[in-house]
């Protein structure tokens, strides 16, 4: 067959054909049953791996956000720092831009202040970007919870991957976390984006309510507010 | 009002004579009240300012520590805690009522700098009006908030909207203006100079600062609220652990300790004082850490030597106080009446350990002192910049380290002392340049004088008496202080005068508890040690007050 030297061009009429013909064949042609197609699997070819090539890279190379909110971000420095070294694990260099940054740990309490702030944060991270929740304030408000100003955890702002529970987690614990991010990322696994219960809206666009018309003096139509019904809140 | 020749009214061999104080204030005295700490002086809403100029003035009177607002069922009240930077333990109480339909009180802000905040928060969670008050708008929640929520009518559920605005120059009608000289610059709430969530609404001309606003609130997480929802002899002690969370737990939770146990008569042991002391010590040697390093992180700007030799030697202290309490951050080790529990053992390796780490100190400070003290680089940077001078830093009620840099001697731990200080044999360190360079100074002092309070508590542990190592004395299950039992109590946190005013309505939780935050105070003097410097001292600047966002919003 091909792998058999072919006739001298002068004399071939249809040498691509041939190889084409090879290559379809009745069976796939064995020379392609590499130890490589065997671990990269089927198609479609390439872009399955370059996929999964950059899933890998992503997993092992995140740059963090240096993003400091309460008491937690004291035992993240600590994470950062000698002894934890989370750069041991190919993502211990925080970028101060989000812009240049791909995973936000969040490190403390969320309040209604800051919670508009935190998901403008979030949404100027290019994609694909991920987010660990460290600590019980920002799972669920954590200590906390029953505070008249303070969210109910980061997700109900922001998507998260993986969460950190403790108060404050230890370092070690923290390093877990964002090692199980990184296995999760090489398998090409995140968490969904999907609407949150506080969004950023236009005033213009929320429904008239009481609230509303009486803080149509002081806000702009155009103005970005987050809403915060507190009695849905878990 | 250092320069006074006269002796302040009302001060005797013994003590405070609050008679001659009311002589003093005459008629503006309507009803005297009595305070665990201190006497109230009750005054009309409109005397307000002219009562406290007297008591400045004339009886010497010139730290106002803590203004407490509440709301009563018949009436607002917003209490005026006043001492002395020279005596700690002379204390007064002005009690302001006002009307509970419409309640307007007058404003100290013309007499104390630190009114105009402390006001401002009284205003935005409490809801009482201060007349004449220079800018009174809410400070920690947003501007859009409805309602007041340490208020009685106040539905938690109600919902709320917070806008996302852009902020306005202060000096400027419109700072797109192509005409102006002037430009805004926002400084967080997310950067990585602010030690947390701090925002800076900055006004700037040319490179210098014509303008800044501190705007706080960003974590303010309802730390009053909580600790009027736990009952006194056991909810309460974890929340103090989170108020100054740069590893200072103990030193927190010792504010609450204190106050409680006044408020209940509680007696601690001893053996207990000597373990809060070394405890309460060691963190504070945790916290100055904290602070050089980031200082140094704000100065260089990466996270490069010192950063990490700050972390190290945290990462030394962290290890002790696991052993000691069971917890690197949030101790939760102190107890009404003493510590929750003994020294681990075996005793002696943990003394070793600890000995092991004060007989290192020295050489590591040395390092310190080389890689910072003496880089002209770093003095270039921080001497003469972010001057505070003496009378400014009290006008703003500064205490603690930024307070000891201007020349203030005041230390809670000698002035009014508690625990087991007054036993043992330290300096208070004070600098007098009031720049940033003398406040990492007195931090690192600060450090040595700790380890050799620290060192001799070990000493005093080692050989006390195994028969005698009481860590808790007998407290009741439940404590239901009197009802209207009503005191402030302050004890020297990292930060400063951490105080904490407490009220009791005769259940087992207090009526109203009010934190008094040095860094609160602290940073409200950004103002006046920043204007005309150029942007990077501020920076160094906001670096060297050490201000913990947790314990400024509580
Ligand atoms: S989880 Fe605990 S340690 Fe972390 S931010 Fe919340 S209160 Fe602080």
């Amino acid at each position: 067959m091909s792998n058999e030297p072919r006739d001298a061009i002068s004399g071939s009429t249809d040498p691509q054909t041939k190889t084409r013909e090879a290559r379809i064949g009745p069976d796939l042609d064995n020379r392609f049953n590499s130890k490589l197609r065997e671990a990269f699997g089927s198609s479609p070819f390439i872009l399955t791996k370059f996929d999964k090539f950059m899933n890998w890279v992503r997993g092992s190379s995140m740059f963090m956000l240096q993003f400091g909110i309460a008491c937690c971000s004291i035992e993240m420095m600590h994470t950062y720092a000698v002894k934890h070294d989370l750069d041991r694990f190919g993502s211990g260099v925080p970028r101060a831009s989000p812009r240049q940054a791909d995973v936000m740990i969040v490190p403390g309490t969320i309040v209604s202040k800051f919670a508009p702030r935190m998901k403008r944060v979030y949404d100027q991270m290019p994609e694909p970007k991920f987010v660990v929740n460290m600590g019980s304030c920002a799972i669920s408000g954590g200590p906390f919870q029953e505070g008249y100003n303070v969210i109910k955890g980061a997700e109900e702002v922001i998507p998260v991957d993986i969460h950190v529970p403790g108060c404050p987690p230890r370092p070690e614990a923290l390093v877990y976390g964002v090692v199980k991010l990184q296995e999760r990322i090489a398998n090409g696994e995140s968490s969904p984006v999907t609407v949150k219960p506080y969004e950023l809206e236009q005033f213009g666009d929320l429904e008239q309510d009481e609230l509303v018309d009486k803080l149509a003096a002081e806000i702009d139509e155009e103005d970005l507010v987050m809403r915060y019904n507190w009695a849905d809140s878990p | 009002m250092s320069l006074q020749e006269r002796q302040p009214v009302g001060v005797t061999e013994d003590g405070l004579d609050y008679d001659a104080l009311a002589d003093l204030l005459g008629d503006r005295v309507i009803g005297r009240e009595h305070h665990l700490n201190a006497e109230g002086f009750v005054v009309r809403p409109t005397d307000v300012e002219e009562t406290l100029e007297l008591l400045r003035d004339e009886a010497g009177f010139d730290h106002l520590s803590c203004l407490t607002a509440q709301e009563y069922e018949d009436r607002y009240e917003s209490i005026y805690h006043l001492t002395k930077y020279d005596d700690r333990t002379q204390e007064l109480s002005v009690v302001v009522p006002a009307d509970p339909e419409d309640p307007v009180s007058e404003s100290a802000a013309g007499v104390y700098e630190t009114a105009n905040w402390h006001e401002r928060e009284a205003y935005d969670l409490v809801g009482v009006d201060y007349d004449d008050h220079p800018d009174l708008r809410r400070i920690l929640l947003p501007e859009t908030w409805q309602g007041h929520p340490l208020a009685n009518d106040y539905h938690q559920d109600r919902p709320q909207l917070v806008p996302f605005q852009e902020h306005k120059n202060p000096l400027e009608d419109d700072h797109h203006d192509a005409e102006s000289d002037t430009m805004f610059l926002n400084i967080g709430p997310h950067h990585p100079a602010t030690h947390g969530v701090l925002h800076l609404k900055t006004t700037l001309d040319g490179e210098q600062v014509a303008d800044v606003d501190p705007d706080i609130g960003y974590l303010h997480r309802c730390e009053e609220q909580m600790a009027q929802q736990g009952t006194y002899r056991h909810q309460i002690m974890p929340y103090p652990d989170r108020w100054d969370y740069a590893s200072a737990g103990l030193l927190n939770e010792w504010a609450y300790a204190r106050v409680a146990e006044d408020l209940n008569d509680i007696e601690v042991p001893e053996y207990a004082q000597v373990i809060r002391t070394m405890g309460a010590e060691l963190c504070r040697i945790a916290a100055h850490m904290l602070a050089v390093g980031t200082f140094a992180l704000d100065i260089y700007g990466d996270f490069t030597a010192i950063f990490m030799y700050a972390m190290r030697d945290r990462e030394k202290v962290q290890n002790i106080l696991e052993d000691l309490t069971g917890q690197r951050m949030m101790f939760n080790y102190f107890r009404l009446g003493g510590v929750v529990w003994d020294l681990p053992e075996p005793r002696e390796e943990f003394f070793e350990q600890t000995r092991d780490f004060l007989d290192d100190l020295p050489e590591t400070l040395e390092e310190y002192h080389d890689l910072i003290t003496n880089n002209e680089i770093f003095q270039k940077r921080v001497i003469d910049t972010g001057v505070l001078d003496p009378e400014d830093a009290k006008s703003y009620g500064c205490t603690g380290p930024v307070a000891r840099a201007s020349g203030i001697d005041y230390d809670l731990r000698r002035d009014d002392p508690y625990g087991y200080y007054d036993e043992l044999d330290w300096d208070v360190i004070t600098e007098n340049g009031g720049d940033n360079y003398s406040r990492f100074l007195v931090r690192m002092q600060e450090v040595e004088q700790s380890a050799r309070i620290i060192e001799q508590c070990v000493d005093l542990l080692e050989d006390w008496p195994e028969d005698e190592r009481t860590i808790q004395s007998n407290v009741p299950r439940t404590l239901k202080p009197e009802p209207d039992t009503e005191t402030y109590r302050a004890v020297e946190g990292a930060k400063g005068e951490l105080g904490i005013y407490v009220r009791s309505d005769g259940t087992d939780k207090p009526g109203r508890f009010k934190i008094r935050s040095p860094c609160f105070s602290n940073l409200s003097a950004l103002e006046s040690m920043s204007e005309g410097e150029y942007v990077p001292d501020l920076v160094a600047t906001l670096g060297s007050l050490d201000v913990i966002l947790g314990e400024v919003d509580r």
